[in-house]
């Protein structure tokens, strides 16, 4: 009585184990273009992506009556075979900026620069050849595979469609897939129910990498999984990137495995991204009173040897709503530095260092004040 | 250091016998079974813990570790013709366990609350809020009038810090942002100043800065009312803020139990570092693999013989023979480490642990 | 809400309006010939046909006499069956039967009483008994109560329903006579000979039905007590009656979108009603209709169904969002 016992999960579960430990694989690999493409080299280059869903009157010509301004002038960039992560509470945008970059919803206006190309503008049929470099992980790994099919259909599918390879091999395909991500290859023909939430998410992840995609949009990947099934799960996910050079774009609202995932990280407020930079200084030195906040926020396990709570940053009430954002700085209705110019001037993506910027009039350090506006202040500098 | 904590005996107790005064909250030798098409499904097996007045104990488990089942158990909500249940339950002194239902719905809501994990589905859709709270308020005072019931209703509203009371206590759930449904959860299950309150994952649906605001409120909420919290999760973080003491639980078994400060910085039991170890810290190092437990949750229908962990233990080679495999290890404090059980055959984990360096995050 | 409710009664007008222009291209282009029903077979010559057929207006294009047809409705026409045989019909003018030579609208409205009376008073029985027993099998799911009574709503509801009711008509009626005043008086003229008369098809429909909505509502009352807030109800120590209250809140949306839907095959349980029993409705009008080549009545019975199908969807939309407040204030 040494296996789990669960139906079907003891060969894969004996497999999840073995994925830890197992070395990277010397042979051709699914990815060939793992060893192109330095660090530093822009993959993806997003540039004002704006996304409007508007909202309709409850009268009787349902007359478009405002914009939930899901997505409102967001640029940042992704290194190929670099992590960003998108940071934020819920409604802050990041999930609908993943759906922009796969086209699964088509923005308002904006550029999604891929691989030198615009994919903004592009049609459905004009996207398929991108649709195989972009690939999308989903949340819920109960709900995004297909009950119906079998894992080897779920997998095999996108081979398929895009005629991968050929017909006869779609089966040892996506064995060499399923083996891949830590599954029984045995196990191409069952179905998802029979097996563990953690397992439904590799193969999840076996689909997207079916495509050998260069950027995967990895959208909430182990929030919906056990503690101890989140991190097999995040160390797949790095061996993966690191043997295929896939980039991540890694939207979480656990600002711990997006510390630990992206080497890049920024963070979104209603719409907005308010501060941006190399994980180290949005973690240690963040300049923004919103980021200060959230961080501030997150319980640590490291707290029960100090003994008490820490103090911490209280933001009072509820995100605002996102058709009616407030004018100036989004964050200002709840931020404790707000002053007249926050209401008045949309703060600007400030730049504090190189690689770091943060869209507030008073960026600096938590416990450091300043008192003129960054603006003002840099204008004299000019001077 | 609610329960054991408090016996001055350093050759660990069982944490249910407790020589000065019985804490409020008694639960002896658990086990809820039940039977399905399949098989039995053991949830709890003699799961044993206490909690006083004042005083809050973390539950830490993962899915199907019986956390939510055995706490189901104390509020009487298991239905019994689903569900057998033995043991004992002891709340303010009363046997809970094959208590009548008229004498359970007195307790329920009454001396003992429960907020839910997911507010949303956790209030009725169709109801005021006002009508919810005020609902719970009336069960238990029959005699209260509809105008004192409607401002116990805005009283406690005002109570967990929802602005406008009076206006707001008109609004349907779905009104509310998913916090402030929160408070509205809490603030129904304080409408009886319950000595016992169980919260049930109660902010792993919210986002982190409205899950601080309600931790506060939790704390506040206690700091007033003196009444024993029991605190379900799954995140060590919310456990190390909140609890005095912890209690971990694994396959519907209790593995480990302690101080919070010796659970989160003195684990004796591979579990629980394996817990720790899975994930990452905001200051942790980043360039650290994370180290994950192998394996999969073990199935209740025909659980492991032995140590319920031991297929998915990488300690197991620090037991000699199949120990870990044939004999289920005893919940009991190792030498040396008084108050603090642990259901494990290792026999000098700190030894285990110097070996294999368990920093968060370190390579094994 | 306001919007919500205007939107949906233009919808509903709509509904109606194309569903009355879909019957009558499906009566026009069928293959029945109007003017024969009309043209005394003795001497019916094939000049006396088109003379009625010309007069009918049916020689016009099917535009013409939707727009004619539709002109009567709301304004009223004289409907004319040949040389001097003119008939004034007026405001909401379905036409004029071809056989009783009266305004088919008066027809209707002298015969909605009792078909109203039948599918009313039958669907409050299945309503109300259905759901109870609905509600009664899933409190106590599992038992021997609810395998009794899901075993035998499925018996009943596998034996077609004009066996049923015939058979009930045979024995309840016919052999034992114990109903023997079995038919329709007006409620107004006489109550109690209205309860008395309509008893045994009220019974009769309304408990057939109702095997269906007990099955129904045991599914969706068994759903609704597994959700968190009936826990929540019971975590609150409310007395079982109140949390039953609160999963049934719940349990009875799913019952009335079903109703919604049912209500065209309610109908057709009242023709099988009205024909087994004897009662003057519009179902049974609707039969001698057809066999009668009545196009007139068999037209306007058809929109009346329509019609009948469409305020049903629209009452249950309203009770909806009574139920729903998410319905009603988003």
């Amino acid at each position: 009585m040494t296996d789990t016992a669960q139906a079907g999960g003891a060969t894969a579960a004996g497999t999840e184990g073995a994925t830890t430990t197992r070395e990277p694989q010397p042979a051709q690999p699914p990815g060939s273009n793992g060893s192109n493409g330095p660090n530093g080299e822009v993959l993806l280059d997003v540039v004002d992506l704006v996304k409007h869903f508007p909202v309709k009157s409850s009268g009787l010509i349902r007359r478009t009556i405002g914009q939930v301004q899901a997505v409102d002038g967001v640029s940042f960039q992704v290194n190929r075979g670099s992590s960003l992560g998108l940071v934020g509470e819920s409604g802050c945008g990041k999930s609908t900026t993943g759906r922009l970059i796969t086209k699964l919803h088509e923005p308002t206006s904006g550029q999604m620069v891929f691989d030198g190309k615009d994919l903004a503008p592009l049609s459905g049929k004009q996207m398929l050849p991108f649709r195989r470099d972009v690939q999308i992980i989903f949340q819920d790994p109960y709900a995004s595979l297909n009950p119906r099919h079998t894992v080897g259909t779920i997998v095999g599918t996108p081979l398929k469609v895009h005629g991968v390879v050929k017909r006869d091999k779609v089966i040892p395909r996506v064995q060499e897939l399923l083996e891949f991500v830590g599954l029984n290859p045995e196990h191409y023909n069952r179905y998802p129910n029979e097996f563990s939430g953690g397992q439904r998410q590799r193969i999840g992840i076996a689909r997207a990498l079916a495509l050998q995609p260069k950027l995967m949009v990895a959208d909430e990947p182990v929030s919906a999984l056990d503690v101890s099934i989140q991190a097999q799960v995040i160390n797949l996910m790095q061996d993966l990137q690191k043997e295929f050079g896939i980039a991540f774009l890694f939207i979480a609202h656990d600002l711990a495995i997006v510390r630990h995932f992206c080497p890049e990280v920024a963070v979104m407020y209603l719409g907005k991204i308010v501060e941006i930079g190399p994980r180290d200084v949005i973690y240690k030195q963040p300049h923004h009173p919103y980021t200060q906040a959230l961080l501030s926020a997150v319980p640590e396990v490291g707290q029960a040897t100090v003994g008490g709570r820490r103090e911490r940053i209280r933001l009072e009430g509820d995100v605002p709503s996102p058709v009616n954002p407030p004018s100036g700085c989004r964050f200002r209705t709840r931020c404790w530095k707000a002053q007249n110019i926050c209401a008045e001037q949309e703060p600007p993506l400030y730049r504090i260092a190189p690689g770091h910027q943060a869209a507030c009039h008073f960026a600096a350090p938590l416990g450091e004040e300043r008192t003129v506006p960054l603006s003002a202040e840099r204008q004299q500098a000019a001077v | 250091m609610s329960t054991v904590a408090q016996s001055a005996d350093a050759t660990a107790p069982a944490p249910a016998r407790q020589s000065d005064g019985e804490p409020f909250l008694v639960v002896d030798e658990l086990t809820v079974k039940f039977p399905t098409f399949d098989g039995v499904v053991n949830a709890v097996s003699e799961l044993s813990y206490n909690v006083q007045l004042g005083k809050t104990l973390g539950i830490v488990g993962e899915s199907g570790s019986g956390k939510s089942v055995s706490s189901m158990a104390v509020m009487g909500l298991h239905d019994s013709r689903t569900a057998r249940i033995s043991g004992s339950i002891r709340v303010g002194g009363t046997e809970v366990v094959g208590l009548d239902e008229p004498k359970m719905r007195k307790l329920r809501g009454n001396e003992v609350a429960m907020i839910f994990q997911d507010a949303l589905t956790a209030l009725h859709p169709f109801y005021k809020v006002g009508h919810q709270i005020g609902e719970a308020y009336s069960a238990h005072h029959n005699r209260a009038s509809g105008d004192q019931v409607h401002k116990k209703a805005v009283e406690m509203l005002d109570r967990v810090g929802i602005p406008q009371p009076d206006r707001r206590i008109d609004d349907y759930p779905h009104q509310f942002s998913g916090g402030m449904r929160q408070r509205v959860m809490i603030a129904m299950a304080l409408s009886n100043d319950p000595q016992l309150l169980i919260a049930d994952e109660p902010t792993t649906a919210l986002d982190v800065t409205v899950q601080a605001q309600i931790l506060d409120l939790l704390q506040e909420l206690q700091r007033d009312f003196g009444s024993a919290v029991i605190i379900i999760t799954h995140d060590l973080g919310v456990i190390a803020e909140m609890a005095d003491d912890v209690l971990v639980m694994y396959g519907g078994r209790g593995v480990e139990f302690g101080s919070v400060k010796q659970i989160l910085s003195q684990p004796l039991m591979p579990y629980t570092w394996g817990l720790l170890a899975s994930v990452p810290e905001l200051d942790s190092d980043p360039t650290q693999r994370l180290l994950p437990i192998p394996g999969t949750p073990p199935s209740l229908l025909s659980p492991p013989s032995g140590c319920p962990f031991h297929p998915r233990c990488r300690y197991r080679d620090h037991v000699p023979g199949d120990l870990c495999v044939r004999e289920l290890p005893e919940f009991v404090a190792p030498p040396g480490h008084p108050d603090h059980l642990k259901r494990c055959h290792i026999k000098d984990p700190e030894a285990v642990l110097s070996d294999n360096p368990l920093a968060t995050g370190a390579q094994p | 809400m306001f919007g919500y409710l205007v939107r949906r009664l233009i919808g509903a007008a709509l509904v109606v309006v194309v569903t009355s222009m879909l019957v009558f291209v499906l009566f026009f282009a069928g293959p029945s010939e109007p003017a024969r029903s009309l043209c005394s077979t003795a001497r019916c010559t094939p000049a006396t046909l088109a003379g009625i057929n010309h007069s009918l207006g049916y020689d016009q294009p099917v535009t013409t006499q939707y727009l004619v047809w539709a002109k009567g409705v709301v304004a009223g026409r004289t409907v004319s069956f040949g040389p001097n045989v003119d008939y004034n019909c007026p405001a909401p003018c379905l036409g004029i039967s071809f056989q009783q030579r009266l305004s088919v609208f008066d027809i209707l409205k002298q015969r909605l009483p009792a078909t109203l009376s039948i599918a009313v008073g039958g669907a409050i029985i299945y309503l109300v008994v259905g759901v109870s027993l609905g509600v009664l099998a899933a409190r106590r799911r599992g038992t021997m109560t609810d395998r009794s009574l899901v075993g035998s709503s499925l018996i009943i509801s596998s034996i077609p329903y004009y066996l049923l009711a015939l058979l009930a008509y045979l024995y309840l009626v016919s052999s034992w006579g114990l109903f023997p005043n079995t038919g329709y008086t007006s409620p107004f003229s006489s109550p109690v000979g209205w309860i008395s008369g309509m008893l045994l098809p009220w019974l009769v429909l309304g408990l057939a039905s109702s095997t269906t909505y007990a099955r129904f509502s045991r599914g969706s009352m068994v759903e609704s007590l597994s959700e968190d807030y009936v826990r929540t109800a019971k975590a609150k120590g409310l007395p079982e009656r109140r949390v039953m209250r609160h999963a049934l809140r719940a349990a009875i949306v799913p019952v009335v979108t079903i109703f919604g839907l049912d209500v065209a095959y309610l109908l057709a349980g009242t023709v099988f009603t009205e024909r087994i029993f004897g009662i003057q409705g519009i179902g049974l009008t609707g039969l001698f209709a057809i066999q009668q080549e009545d196009l007139p009545i068999i037209q306007a019975t058809v929109l009346f169904g329509a019609v009948l199908v469409v305020v049903a969807n629209v009452v249950v939309d309203v009770v909806y969002s009574i139920i729903d407040p998410r319905v009603r204030l988003s």
